[in-house]
């Protein structure tokens, strides 16, 4: 029987319908989450099966439902707050990171935030500057977070499941346009552990590590890359805290080369971080520079070949690493 | 506003409303005489950071945790002594997280504003001006949500009034009937400045707008803060949803205890008149002997014994450890 493949969407929902039979503690709160089922309808059918109580339509007041599921986390429930566009994530700033992200260390262990806020990340949806932006970085900035970022529907079922049972403030990125790729997605209960990397294809000459929207970019490129004769390792983190740093010190070892790939800015941004902890890990190991790509720094412009000059493609991808491995 | 009634209801049980009140003024004297040693603590350089004093305020904390179950909830401030000792903490552990010391209600991660106690609801002391609004509320969301009648009651200073969180949880909160008190202690002074000066329109038509329960309460008379509190802790119980009570005070110290050259934003006079004329433990003890429920000598032993309390708290707080340094990558995740 062939396996089953579900779209992103699908399994993000799946996460969560599962985990919300499994706990009854477990509610979603946010802006059109019920009926609407979100702009993206990601969380559609959910209020049908398990009421508003527990899929809880918000009014427009992100800081304020955020704060609420910070204090009804550290009082027994275990909220999803739903932040339909990464951009808003400005507004929820103080709850996240003064409050849900110090409250267990500040109180010396006493209190713990197990909550999940889902947000998107990504450009080329033809959105503009304030609904374009990969803001990661900054959550990946503060201690007592956990930042997740899958990139195929399976990871984000099982991610997803993972940090809902988490016992900490976590926050899980999706790529919004990633929503429609389907994936196999088995239909067994099962969760991938917060801070294990995966080789998402195996290679020889260059290593790229690439997070979310990236990941399919850079498998892209290796099959371009392939045609060249260049094998090229895809190596997704799936957090960018807790990090894996062995499986991506191990890979770049192995092949010598490597571009770091991540929709955020790149300046004081993921791909930085990750290519610090490549140079410490494997400095003597490395045959060309570390290579860094993501977005240009500039505000996502909306006209559609401005926009999409901004962000890594599979050619500039292949093309900066044929660069690096053949130097003509 | 409300105040207190003084006439002896028909048949009303004297001796436990004796027991009562007796109990709120040594609470209030725990308060302002801990209050006390920080002060001593702090002017003798024993106390690393700052201290901001909950001095003068002691009637609304009292008056108002009275009024609560152990296991309701309370969020605090940066000005939050008061509130914690008011709803069970104990001296030793409060002197012990002031000092950083490991024994502290938080291992002295936390330090003065930052205390949080599981056991006696208390979710923690918050140095964000507003930054606890969010908590409290989603204290009351669980309550209602897991069916238990438990009530949060959400402490900030009249300077919170300039955060917008506030108004977004005040809108869910009444949009959503949950059980939670947001109690507005208007000591007068956002830090070093009038509210008059930071507020337009009143302190109550902020909630009304919602359509919240308001009320308005002297502050000082720890009676009538009771008496409020409890009518509206009880609504709130019973399914009634939130309500928002101003309670009017003052803050004796500075912004903190650094704080002294304050004239440039309130006069001595000032002071003076709130010290005197209107202090809260003065208000209790005036109407106790009144009522016949005390005599000097007790008011005396009792501030002789709260004092060896905080005398013997501030001690064990000076000997006790400071956290081994490997502790310092604990607890930052669960």
């Amino acid at each position: 029987m062939p396996e089953r493949e579900l779209t992103f969407a699908q399994a993000v929902r799946e996460a969560l319908a599962e985990e919300m039979r499994r706990d009854s503690r477990v509610c979603i709160l946010g802006e059109d989450v019920a009926e609407a089922g979100t702009p993206f309808k990601v969380l559609s059918g959910l209020v049908e099966e398990f009421g508003a109580k527990r899929v809880v339509d918000t009014p427009i007041s992100e800081a304020g439902f955020t704060g609420v599921a910070v204090g009804a986390a550290m009082t027994g429930l275990r909220p999803v707050v739903d932040i339909m566009f990464g951009d808003f994530i400005t507004l929820t700033m103080d709850q996240m990171v003064n409050q849900a992200a110090k409250a267990h260390y500040m109180s010396g262990g006493h209190w713990k935030v197990p909550m999940v806020m889902r947000t998107t990340l990504g450009a080329t949806r033809r959105s503009a500057a304030q609904h374009s932006q990969s803001l990661h970085a900054w959550f990946s900035h503060v201690p007592g977070l956990k930042v997740v970022l899958p990139s195929t529907p399976y990871d984000a079922k099982g991610l997803l499941k993972a940090a809902i049972r988490d016992e900490n403030p976590v926050v899980f990125f999706e790529d919004k346009m990633m929503y429609k790729l389907k994936g196999p997605v088995p239909e067994e209960d099962y969760t991938i552990p917060l801070g294990v990397a995966d080789v998402k294809r195996a290679g020889d000459d260059i290593t790229l590590v690439a997070t979310s929207s990236m990941v399919q970019v850079a498998l892209g490129a290796a099959i371009l890359l392939e045609k060249v004769g260049i094998s090229a390792e895809v190596v997704d983190p799936r957090t960018t805290w807790p990090l894996d740093e062995k499986t991506l010190i191990d890979s770049v070892k192995k092949t010598s080369r490597v571009i770091v790939l991540d929709e955020g800015y790149g300046r004081y941004g993921v791909t930085a971080e990750l290519a610090a902890v490549i140079a410490e890990g494997a400095f003597y190991d490395l045959d060309a520079p570390v290579k860094r790509m993501g977005a240009m720094h500039v505000p996502i412009p909306f006209s559609p070949p401005l926009e999409d000059a901004t962000v890594p493609t599979e050619q500039t991808v292949f093309d900066a690493a044929k660069a690096m491995c053949k130097p003509s | 506003m409300t105040t207190a009634t003084s006439k002896p209801e028909v048949g009303r049980d004297t001796t436990a409303e004796k027991e009562k009140w007796l109990h709120a003024y040594r609470q209030m004297v725990s308060i302002r005489l801990f209050e006390e040693q920080v002060n001593e603590v702090y002017t003798r350089a024993l106390m690393p950071g700052l201290a901001h004093l909950y001095s003068g305020e002691e009637a609304v904390a009292v008056g108002i945790c009275e009024a609560l179950r152990v296991d309701d909830y309370i969020t605090s401030t940066h000005r939050g002594h008061g509130h914690c000792l008011a709803k069970g903490a104990s001296p030793d552990r409060m002197f012990a997280e002031l000092l950083g010391k490991e024994a502290g209600y938080c291992r002295g991660k936390g330090g003065s504003m930052h205390i949080a106690d599981p056991a006696t609801g208390n979710l923690g002391a918050n140095a964000i001006v507003g930054g606890s609004v969010g908590i409290a509320t989603g204290a009351a969301f669980a309550a209602k949500n897991l069916g238990t009648d438990r009530v949060a009651v959400c402490f900030f200073g009249e300077g919170a009034l300039g955060q917008g969180s506030l108004y977004e949880v005040m809108n869910l909160a009444q949009l959503w009937t949950l059980p939670v008190i947001y109690v507005c202690e208007n000591n007068q002074y956002n830090e070093y400045t009038h509210f008059q000066e930071t507020t337009a329109g009143t302190i109550l038509g902020r909630a009304t707008a919602f359509g919240i329960e308001a009320a308005s309460v002297d502050g000082q008379d720890v009676r009538a803060v009771n008496e409020v509190a409890s009518r509206l802790v009880k609504r709130a119980r019973s399914g009634g949803g939130p309500a928002f009570l101003q309670c009017d005070t003052y803050r004796y110290s500075g912004h903190h205890v650094g704080d002294i050259n304050r004239e440039y934003y309130r006069s001595k006079q000032e002071e003076h008149l709130w010290k005197t004329d209107r202090d809260p433990i003065q208000v209790l003890t005036k109407w106790l002997i009144e009522q016949g429920y005390a005599d000097p000598a007790w008011f005396d032993r009792i501030t002789s014994e709260v004092r060896n309390t905080m005398e013997a708290a501030v001690k064990f707080a000076i000997s006790a450890p400071y956290p081994s340094v490997d502790e310092v990558e604990k607890h930052v995740y669960a």
